[in-house]
């Protein structure tokens, strides 16, 4: 066990941890952020994903030793229910959530792509969000809701 | 007579015509529970206090069991409390799934929530509407009829100065009134003397109120089950055996001597597991923890082919004539043609994007469970059994977890926690790794269906034959889990049964006849394979057999394969109307299958199936690209018409139906579980099972049926079960080749094409 300093959402905060314990058992257990959620530990569903140093990262294979002093940001660095960031509030006005396990992947992972991209075209929105999995096809409205984020759909 | 659908101006309007302010803090003022308890120590559900209770500012707290899985159900719940007491829709908060505050209603599952639950929750308010105008009709000195109610204030029809507020009447008080109440769970009858509005007076029910929990939700502040902490919590990993009907024979406690934090290793009959301080501990050790387990014995089907030539070939554990009409084999005997196929469906998951997840607390001889479980009461039944407690010493508390499809109706994460819970002394958290999800999941069974017809002339089916072998669901109801089968118990019956819906029920037909054959190898010891209700349980399978069949037919004939579907819905208003809706929608263009043929490397087809599922009618209309050359389908574009009768929240249905047609596009393109010889299941991650991603979503384009002059039906599953058998009809549009094996994968669909060439 070595204590290892993070930067989360703005704050630093240490953790007592093993080095190669993921990021994610950290921001949930000893952070208590409850926005990326275990979905495989295999980096294939996107469910965990935060944003270190402006990219979609899969917090399940990211050693917590390897992200010391990096920013990182995780869903609730967005906004909350009293002030939502764009995105949230345009998932909200698509009513673009059914379960909703698979959001904070797809609301991170489109973070990431409109701070690089900020117009993007359907076909870019679908090959960011490829490997994102969201059992309970909410693909429509997923799409939709990044559109309307971006500024692309009114009303 | 016209169909009445929503047009997308009636939807807007439907939608944009109430602002409604989300539901975040419903009351400021906490509602205590005022429910009375029957002799068993169970809730009452003949007290109205048991349903709900009203606090001095006027909101309304009500109490249910059945509970939010993803699917919107309680938001639509909520708006039948809502209407019934004419009280604005953010002044109600719903109180889901606590088995010691909630009556049995039953399960949320079989999309029975709004069919079944619906009138129970519709009657429960529209009796504390009407009690509420009693105490206002003697405070106020007014007869009942010179009584309107409007927001929660009850005033005298005349003299709007005369009014009372129903926090005023009631608030914090008891109603101690009585319900007539009938039967139990799923099929209670909740005081049906109560007369409730009239749907043409519906403010609530029929208008899109935003899901209640969707902010929280895109926020991280929704308490899903896998957020949820008890103070004193320990981790806990279960750590399975390849297959089920094995056992350990060492465990090497060295193995995991180096891992810090470990408090337990429990072992429990067949059953192991690792109890630590630390989530990452608990982990590391059941990935580290050496168990050497015994050979299996028994043998079973280890490839797809054994598998269906087995349930061909195996005696039945039980056969049912779903429907039995004319004499089908004198029939067959004298028709001049008879068509004959069938139709392979594989093994497939729920798939949940979460895995199981569950918190157990025993004290004693006493339990709490943490839960996300479709039947809290279930859940509460098996606990009791695997603990040995009796029944209402244990509480299920009910928390969101991932979506189920079906999947959190066998509640074996709180098995595991209770086991783990009772060994260590302190309340530990369960949680499934993914490999072990998609392992030890209970899977749709596999299925065979058979199917003989003939027809007419004239294209009228005079026989219609069809034949579907398949697993029972080894675990539904009362029979034992994992931890439960590992522990010794072991089941009564052979499980639930498969369904024996969409099986070409709903044509007319002459000479009827569908049978449905359950084949159970192992019973009473454990199956290999557990099986459950997968989404639209065994329809999608019959679907695809049943609507393919027809198509086949219709190509022979030479007939467009809706008008030939046509011909045969005689009298079935819905049906029909369904079918055109879906045609209409999709543009659909008069012509027999298959298309033309065409030039090029890609060719072009459309497809078409319809379906029911307790009533709701479902079309499909699939358009298709076939790469000629690699056999890889594109799915472009489908059409779906929907009718679950009166429509309670319309942009939460379609929510629901996007959702079934992508899942059940899903499941005809890309799944299938694999095993082996042991019957180990091979797909244990997302790779090995791969499921619709982004860069192949079709468009989608919807018809929603709106019957104002019926009740509510179900929506949670039907338009599921369309897709595959719409793809596979487009496929052969397009390219002349029958598919009668799904997923429809480049190499099945290039062997199709090989055959028919
Ligand atoms: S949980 Fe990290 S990608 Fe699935
Ligand atoms: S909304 Fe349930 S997995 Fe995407």
């Amino acid at each position: 066990m070595a204590k290892f300093s993070l930067r989360v959402n703005g704050k630093s905060q240490t953790v007592d941890a093993e080095p190669e314990m993921p990021l994610l058992y950290a921001l949930r257990n000893d952070l208590q952020l409850n926005g990326p959620k275990f979905g495989c530990g295999l980096a294939q569903c996107g469910a965990c994903t935060v944003i270190i140093d402006g990219n979609a990262i899969r917090s399940c294979v990211t050693p917590v030793g390897s992200v010391q002093n990096k920013a990182v940001t995780t869903l609730e660095g967005l906004g909350n229910t009293k002030k939502m960031h764009k995105l949230q509030q345009a998932f909200v006005d698509e009513q673009a959530v059914q379960c909703g396990y698979c959001i904070n992947g797809m609301i991170m992972t489109s973070k990431a792509l409109l701070d690089k991209n900020p117009k993007p075209t359907d076909t870019q929105i679908k090959e960011a969000l490829s490997g994102n999995l969201c059992r309970c096809g909410t693909h429509i409205r997923i799409l939709r809701a990044v559109k309307r984020a971006s500024g692309q759909i009114n009303g | 007579m016209k169909t009445p659908v929503l047009t997308r101006r009636q939807f807007l309007k439907t939608t944009g015509a109430l602002v409604v302010s989300f539901n975040l803090m419903p009351s400021a003022q906490k509602a205590f529970a005022q429910f009375a308890k029957l002799p068993s120590g169970d809730i009452d559900p003949t007290s109205l206090d048991s349903w709900l209770v009203i606090t001095p500012d006027g909101y309304v707290t009500f109490y249910t069991s059945k509970v939010e899985i993803g699917t919107g159900v309680i938001t639509a719940l909520a708006q039948f409390v809502a209407e019934e007491l004419d009280v604005p829709f953010d002044k109600i908060k719903m109180d889901a799934g606590d088995t010691n505050k909630t009556i049995e209603q039953g399960g949320t599952t079989a999309s029975r929530t709004i069919l079944r639950g619906g009138p129970q929750v519709r009657q429960a308010a529209a009796a504390a509407r009407l009690e509420l105008l009693k105490l206002a009709s003697t405070q106020l000195g007014a007869p009942l009829d010179k009584l309107t109610v409007n927001d929660g204030v009850v005033s005298v029809i005349g003299d709007a100065t005369k009014r009372v507020t129903y926090g005023q009447l009631i608030g914090g008080k008891k109603f101690n009134a009585k319900l007539s109440v009938k039967g139990t769970g799923w099929d209670m009858v909740v005081a049906p003397e109560v007369k409730p509005k009239n749907p043409k007076d519906y403010k609530i029910v029929g208008k899109s109120i935003p899901r209640v929990e969707i902010p929280r939700k895109v926020t991280g502040e929704h308490d899903y089950m896998h957020d949820v902490r008890i103070p004193g919590m320990l981790h806990g990993r279960v750590v399975r055996p390849p297959m089920i009907n094995t056992e350990p024979v060492t465990i090497d406690q060295d193995s995991i001597k180096g891992i810090p934090g470990v408090v337990m290793i429990v072992r429990e009959g067949k059953f192991v597991g690792v109890v630590a301080k630390s989530e990452w501990s608990a982990l590391k050790a059941a990935h580290a923890l050496e168990v050497t387990w015994a050979k299996p014995t028994s043998k079973v089907p280890g490839t797809p082919d054994e598998l269906f030539t087995f349930l061909k070939n195996t005696k039945p554990v039980r056969s049912a004539k779903a429907v039995d009409k004319g004499n089908t084999a004198t029939a067959l005997a004298q028709s001049k043609k008879v068509y004959q196929a069938s139709y392979r469906w594989p093994f497939q998951m729920h798939g949940m994007i979460g895995p199981s997840c569950a918190i157990a607390e025993v004290k004693g001889k006493t339990a709490t469970i943490w839960s996300g479980c479709q039947g809290p009461f279930r859940t509460r039944g098996r606990i009791a059994e695997i603990l040995g407690f009796k029944e209402q010493d244990v509480r299920i508390i009910y928390h969101e977890a991932s979506g189920s499809y079906g999947r959190l109706s066998a509640d074996d994460r709180a098995e595991d926690a209770a086991l783990l819970s009772r060994a260590v002394g302190a309340p530990v958290r369960v949680q499934w790794s993914r490999q072990d999800e998609h392992g030890w999941e209970p899977k749709g069974p596999a299925q065979l269906d058979e199917v003989k017809a003939a027809v007419e002339a004239d294209g009228k089916l005079t026989v219609w034959d069809f034949t579907d072998y398949s697993q029972p669901w080894t675990v539904s109801g009362s029979t034992p889990l994992l931890a439960s089968l590992q522990v010794g118990l072991r089941p009564n019956n052979p499980g639930g049964n498969n369904g024996t819906q969409a099986s070409g029920d709903f044509y007319t037909v002459p000479n009827h006849l569908i049978t449905i054959h359950q084949i159970d190898w192992h019973f009473p010891e454990p199956i290999p394979l557990r099986t459950s209700n997968l989404r639209a349980p065994g329809d999608v399978a019959r679907c695809f057999a049943s609507e393919c069949f027809i198509d086949e037919i219709a190509a022979d004939l030479k007939i467009d394969p809706v008008e030939f579907r046509l011909k045969n819905l005689t009298g079935n208003k819905r049906g029909i109307e369904a079918l055109q809706a879906a045609a209409d929608k999709a543009g659909w263009q008069k012509r027999p299958s298959p298309a033309p043929a065409s030039n090029g490397n890609v060719a072009k087809g459309r497809g078409v199936a319809l379906t029911n599922l307790s009533n709701t009618y479902v079309a499909v209309v699939a358009e298709v690209e076939v790469n000629k050359t690699t056999g890889q389908v594109a799915v472009k574009k489908m059409a779906c018409s929907h009718d679950c009768g009166l429509i309670v929240n319309p942009d939460g249905l379609k929510n629901q139906v996007e959702g079934n047609v992508i899942q059940g596009m899903s499941r005809a393109m890309y799944e299938e579980v694999l095993f082996d010889s042991t019957s180990a299941v091979t797909s244990l991650d997302w790779s090995s099972y791969p499921i619709m991603r982004f860069p192949d979503m079709p468009e989608l384009e919807l018809v929603l049926i709106d019957r104002r002059e019926m009740d509510p039906l179900g929506a949670g599953e039907a338009a599921t079960s369309p897709p595959a058998a719409a793809i596979a009809n487009a496929i052969f549009d397009a390219v002349g080749a029958r598919l009668r094996e799904g997923p429809f994968t480049p190499k099945r669909v290039l062997a199709a094409m090989q055959k028919k060439a």
